[in-house]
Formats: structure tokens, sequence, C-alpha cells
């Protein structure tokens, strides 16, 4: 009874390791099989429509990327919260006492996050033309 | 399944596993911050996501199976964006190779020393015979019951400081706000 628990993650096991061995595994026949090309200095060179590179090779990156990865994240905390609701949300609902407490509550919670996005919106921070 | 099943005892696979996700988790810890064959700032990131990811694992063997789900979705997820964010904004370059000066390698040992004492003290202090197994499963049932009842208000201000957060950026990263 105790392990059942643990043995449900055993196919999760398996996938992480079908995944890594197939990756791995069509990189390794690759490398057996094919042939690799000489490297010389001006090979490894970034391509730039055949003129030699100038500048720096990592530009510097738009704010605007920096506000959606932000977002990302508040969101992404968001359904943190979501999945634990998502679990205890029938036996809570089944229960006269907590029914109105786990709606509610959860339709608060959006409806004030909600509110951040239409800010969002309404600041075009999403908007990329500027 | 069954044949797994058949093949290693269903008791020794948690331990088994145990060993492979700690072993994993140092070995990539190592490579973030020691990588031999790079010395670029993204290759240490992305070692750190499989670092957490291995954790993740480690988490799943204690029974602690949201915070494992946590771990991928928050930490592997959202906060290795905003490392690489960093990285990307600020255009570090790749680290020098520098020489290990001595009054570093002096310093490093002695907290690192005295870190290993604390954690071999702390070992010697606990009964290992105690339970191996957590008697307490790290059930998300239970953590939905107590935080959309008991602490349901301070479930509500996360909200508000989700929303604060949201705000902020939005106008520290906008230049021409109406």
């Amino acid at each position: 009874m105790e392990q059942s628990q643990l043995m449900q993650y055993l196919p999760v096991l398996m996938l992480i390791v079908v995944a890594i061995g197939f990756a791995a595994g069509t990189l390794t026949i690759s490398v057996f099989l094919g042939q690799s090309a000489k490297r010389t200095k001006a090979k490894d060179m970034a391509y730039e429509c055949g003129a030699n590179p100038i500048g720096e090779n990592t530009p510097r990156f738009s704010i605007k990327f920096h506000l959606v990865a932000m977002l990302f994240i508040l969101f992404d905390i968001e359904v943190v919260f979501l999945y634990p609701w998502a679990v205890v949300y029938r036996d809570m609902l089944a229960d006269h006492a907590t029914r109105n407490l786990i709606l509610g509550s959860m339709i608060s919670f959006m409806f004030i996050l909600f509110a951040g996005y239409l800010y969002a919106l309404k600041k075009k921070a999403f908007d990329w033309k500027n | 399944m069954d044949s797994l099943q058949n093949l290693i005892p269903e008791t020794m696979l948690p331990d088994m596993m145990f060993y492979v996700f700690a072993g994993l988790t140092l070995g990539f810890g190592i490579l973030v911050v020691a990588n031999p064959f790079s010395r670029n700032p993204v290759t240490s990131a992305m070692f750190l996501v499989l670092a957490v990811i291995s954790m993740a694992g480690l988490f799943v063997l204690l029974h602690a199976f949201f915070l494992a789900a946590v771990q991928v979705i928050v930490y592997a997820g959202a906060v290795m964006v905003l490392f690489l964010f960093v990285i990307m904004l600020l255009d570090i370059k790749d680290e020098q190779k520098r020489k290990i000066k001595k009054g570093f390698l002096l310093a490093g040992l002695l907290s690192v020393g005295t870190i290993a004492g604390l954690f071999i003290k702390g070992l010697h202090a606990t009964r290992l015979d105690a339970h191996p197994s957590p008697t307490t499963e790290g059930d998300t049932a239970l953590l939905g019951k107590l935080l959309f009842g008991q602490y349901v208000l301070p479930f509500e201000v996360v909200s508000v400081l989700l929303l604060v957060a949201m705000v902020g950026v939005i106008l520290l990263s906008k230049k021409d706000l109406k």
C-alpha cells in the first residue's frame, strides 16, 4: 500500500529513460555511422551572409522580452495554486460546509489576477510595434 | 511493469533510484559551477535545469508529489526563464579562466568544511534506525483542504501580491506609460 503510490510514477521514469535513450542513441549512432567534416577556423565562424562577422556575437535583448518573461512567471505561479485546488474541488463541493468557499475563493483569486491581465492589455504590454 | 517488478524487488527500487537521483543532482550541480568544457553562463543555467529536475525525482521518492510538480513547474520553468533573461539582458560574457588564489582557496575550504562539519554532527545526532520511509504522505489533497479552508485568506492575499508584481513589472519596463 505504501509503495503503491510511488509505483504510479514508474511509467514517468520509463518515459524519461526512453526519451533520453532515444535522443542520446540517435546522436551516438550518427557519430559512429556518419562521417565528420574537417573543422577549420573559417568554418566555425558565424555565418553572416558570407561576409566576416562584425561586432558582438551576443546581441543585447530588448526589455520587451523581459516583460513577457515576468508575466509568464506570475501566471505560472497561479497554475501552482490551481493544482491542489483541482485535486480537492470535487470533495469540497460535495461537502455542504465548504462548497461556497471552494468555488468563491478561486473565482476571486482569478478575478484579481484577471484585473492584472486587463491592466497589462490596457498598458499595451504585449504591443511589440513601438 | 509486471516483468520489471519480478526483476527487481519492489522495495529495492526506490532505494536504488535515490542513489541515481542523488548522484545526478550532485553531478549536474558540479557541472553548473565547474564545467570543464564550457565557461558559457547559458550552459551553466541549462545544467541547473537538469539538477533541479533530478531533485524533483528525489522529492517523488520522499512521497512529496506536489513539491515535485512545483519543483518542475516553478524552478525548472519559471525561475530558469528569469535566470536566462538576466544572463541575456545583462549581456554576460564567457567567464574568463581565473587563477586560483591561495586566500580564496583557504576561505572556500574553511566555509565548506564548516558546513560539512555541521552536517556530520547533525547526522550523528539523528537516530538512523528511525522509520526509513516517511509516515506522512506529501498529500496534495491534504494541502488543498488546508489552503482552501483554514488558510483561504492568505491564499487570496497571494493573488494581490501577484497583481502588485504584475503592475510593477509593467511600470518598470514600459518607457512611455500613458
